[in-house]
């Protein structure tokens, strides 16, 4: 299927400082030199941070993971849960439509979404505040016909229920998720037929329909202060495999004889990029050009931002040039 | 049928304490540390004996699987991939393992990886379970904080680190190389076999990818002996399994039965029987959309296990999600809903696949109005047959079996529908267009 980026891009992403320190401890799970691998988990918080996928998002993910955009690009259109463009300010309804929940009557829930959203997927509500997709199998087929709304499952719906929904997210109020005919999980709904005992110190809520309750954030767009981090694979040290490992290349104080060499040689090389690199003590193509993998992201985390790992990553490579062309 | 003392996911409506505290007092990681000292040859050979087959989808047997992974270590270290990207339409089961029976997954994971030499796991869990990852993430955190898992585990001397990963929507990624590459950063596109992943897969290291439910039963398995598991089920089809039953009946729900368990019993017992009775019956998917739909009165007898309703109805136990369809039911148009899926879903790099997927459904759809030659049936099949085992993995295979049972079991209501079309609209657009 074709998935195009949107016509009008805002101009800049960062992640907010909360989940920039979320993004860090998450890329820590794989080994290193494999930080693509956080790929996905990242641009999943770009869109809960954004409420869409923006290409300065992406691009803002890939620096981070030090990918080459196109690769990061590549990953954004393959998977659908990204959306590429703008959805309802309030929520983006998806309904699921294939076989278990057609039988159960998910084209009626769809002509409700046509009826109080707008007549075709993915097109903004008059107000601006729903849009609404088919989306295929949601994984809750015993509990069919359902939707998902931001983060949680809607269950076991009809007409009325999902047109109350709608209402409800409408006037301001975050309608429980779950089941919605009373039903607590995927039990038969006319009572148990095992685990009988399980019918003593039942909870109100079952397992996602509490964790929905306990965060309140079903809609709500995620800055990273929502929960709390906890991040026990940080201190485990298994197998020394997940550290992002940095190491402070050698900076000098002030330029040799005085003299800071010109390094907008270097292609790419903005004056503004000149003046970060000033103050970190690095002044000549000659010490760019010693940088392994470790000193580069020492720059680069050590930089305000503007200089990307893969930018690094290309003066590393014209300065050894510059290097071995004087040499010679 | 099951009584509830055998059953191994005692949580599974999450109706009970789902901490690490009820889990605990539910039997799950009572001194695991003694399983793991009776070695990993142990830990495989039990595994082997219980008759355990992959409850993914393909029911490779799981002892077996993990002995394909290398003894000795190459330099390279060992990894136990989870797929827990359950999306296989009718397929509900494995959420409510994780969201409320999360202990016995990790405690599995900690077995498995121990038995395969791997420090380190990945359980790669489908992006729109938001919820389901949080509360693994939480039991994960639980385990941490108790030193099950981690370094020197259950106090056994064994360091494991276990990683929740998530996708972001697309079926392919359960398909276990195309799970690597996501997991590698990658589009989800399938890796040619070989090599396997025990030789190379996650990182270009030695890998085993096992379904949730597969890994959860394992603590379970090994507790209580392998001979207890194997009571249950016909030969080669043995163990307890997770039924997840949609569609049609009165009482959809997800269920642990007994394996081979008859159809009849599993809907009656649980399902409050089909809706409008046994004679409304029309067809039954009975293992996922990926396998072949029966006829009805051919699914009456039915036992649920893998050799019987491959080898006798030539449709599969799958995953064990039974999608259950009443008469109302326009069969033609639930198959071509189907195909949309798998249209949907085709990740394009086999050309079969990603031209025939597209295809089968266009002509699906002129099926579904009888705006269709008799012989484009037979065409129809014929293609099906063309995608089917001409793919890297086997999701061209997936979206040919279920036109195949459609035709295979109600070729005259398609005819009939050819036959009944309103004259006035005859069009003959060609197949291909």
């Amino acid at each position: 299927m074709l998935r195009r980026l949107h016509e009008e891009q805002p101009r800049s992403f960062s992640f907010t400082r909360e989940n920039k320190v979320w993004a860090e401890t998450q890329i820590k799970k794989y080994p290193a030199g494999r930080e693509a691998s956080a790929i996905i988990p990242l641009l999943w918080r770009a869109q809960e941070q954004e409420g869409w996928l923006t290409r300065p998002a992406i691009e803002y993910v890939a620096d981070l993971l030090g990918m080459a955009y196109m690769r990061a690009l590549e990953v954004a259109t393959f998977y659908f849960m990204f959306h590429l463009k703008p959805v309802g300010n309030i929520a983006h309804i998806q309904v699921c439509g294939t076989l278990s929940c057609m039988l159960c009557g998910a084209e009626d829930l769809i002509s409700v979404c046509k009826d109080k959203i707008a007549p075709n997927p993915h097109q903004l509500s008059e107000d601006g505040k729903f849009s609404w997709e088919e989306v295929e199998c949601l994984g809750a087929c015993s509990n069919a016909p359902m939707v998902q709304i931001g983060k949680d499952y809607f269950e076991d719906l009809t007409q009325e229920s999902i047109g109350q929904i709608i209402d409800n997210l409408s006037a301001g109020e975050i309608p429980t998720p779950g089941p919605q005919n009373g039903r607590f999980a995927s039990e038969p709904k006319d009572g148990l037929t095992s685990l009988m005992e399980n019918e003593s110190g039942r909870t109100k809520f079952n397992g996602s329909v509490q964790m929905a309750e306990d965060f309140k954030d079903t809609i709500k767009r995620i800055n990273g202060t929502e929960a709390e981090l906890v991040t026990p694979w940080l201190q485990s040290s298994g197998k020394k495999t997940s550290q992002l490992r940095m190491k402070k290349p050698k900076t000098f104080k002030s330029p040799r004889k005085s003299v800071p060499e010109d390094l907008s040689n270097l292609l790419g090389l903005g004056e503004k990029a000149k003046i970060e690199l000033n103050n970190l003590g690095v002044y000549h193509s000659s010490q760019i050009s010693k940088w392994d993998s470790d000193e580069i992201h020492w720059v680069h985390s050590n930089s305000s931002g503007s200089l990307s790992l893969n930018k690094l990553k290309s003066f590393v490579e014209q300065a050894k040039k510059l290097q071995t062309n004087k040499d010679g | 049928m099951l009584s509830d003392r055998d059953r191994i996911f005692t949580n599974i409506y999450g109706m009970h304490d789902r901490t690490l505290r009820g889990a605990m007092a539910r039997g799950h990681w009572d001194n695991t540390k003694s399983i793991l000292v009776k070695g990993r040859d142990w830990i495989v050979e039990q595994m082997k004996a219980s008759g355990l087959r992959g409850r993914g989808g393909a029911g490779f047997p799981t002892g077996l699987k993990w002995s394909f992974m290398p003894k000795e270590s190459d330099g390279r270290p060992s990894y136990l991939v989870i797929n827990a990207d359950e999306s296989e339409p009718g397929t509900c089961k494995d959420r409510e393992i994780m969201r409320h029976d999360p202990h016995t997954l990790i405690e599995g994971c900690l077995i498995a990886s121990f038995a395969m030499s791997a420090n380190c796991c990945y359980i790669y869990i489908r992006g729109e379970y938001i919820r389901e990852k949080e509360m693994l993430q939480r039991a994960i955190d639980e385990a941490y904080e108790a030193g099950l898992v981690g370094k020197n585990a259950c106090n056994s001397g064994w360091d494991f680190d276990i990683f929740l990963h998530h996708g972001a929507g697309a079926y392919i990624c359960g398909e276990e190389t195309a799970l690597l590459e996501s997991l590698e950063g990658k589009k989800g596109m399938p890796r040619m076999k070989p090599p396997f992943p025990a030789g190379a897969g996650l990182y270009g290291c030695p890998t085993t990818v096992n379904n949730v439910e597969s890994i959860a039963v394992v603590p379970t398995i090994l507790r209580r002996g392998s001979d207890w598991f194997s009571s249950f089920g016909r030969p080669n089809n043995s163990g307890t399994k997770l039924f997840a039953i949609s569609g049609h009946v009165n009482n959809p729900c997800v269920v642990e039965e007994a394996m081979s368990i008859s159809f009849q019993e599993l809907i009656d017992k649980h399902c409050g029987g089909v809706r409008g009775g046994w004679k409304n019956l029309k067809a039954v998917i009975p293992g996922g959309s990926s396998v072949p739909c029966v006829r009805g009165e051919d699914m009456k007898d039915a036992i649920m296990d893998f050799d019987y309703l491959r080898n006798d109805l030539g449709s599969g136990l799958g995953t064990a999600a039974v999608i259950v369809m009443d008469n109302s039911v326009d069969i033609i148009k639930a198959i071509w809903r189907l195909s949309k899926f798998y249209k949907h879903e085709s990740c394009g790099q086999c050309t079969p696949c990603r031209e025939g997927t597209g295809w089968m459904m266009r002509v699906m759809e002129r099926l579904v109005h009888g705006n269709a030659e008799k012989d484009e049936i037979d065409m129809l099949f014929d293609v099906t047959k063309q995608v089917e085992g001409h793919t890297i993995c086997a999701l061209g295979d997936a979206a040919a079996w279920p036109i195949q049972g459609l035709i295979r079991n109600f070729r005259d209501e398609i005819e009939e529908r050819i036959l009944n079309r309103d004259i006035a609209h005859v069009s003959k657009p060609l197949a291909a267009e």
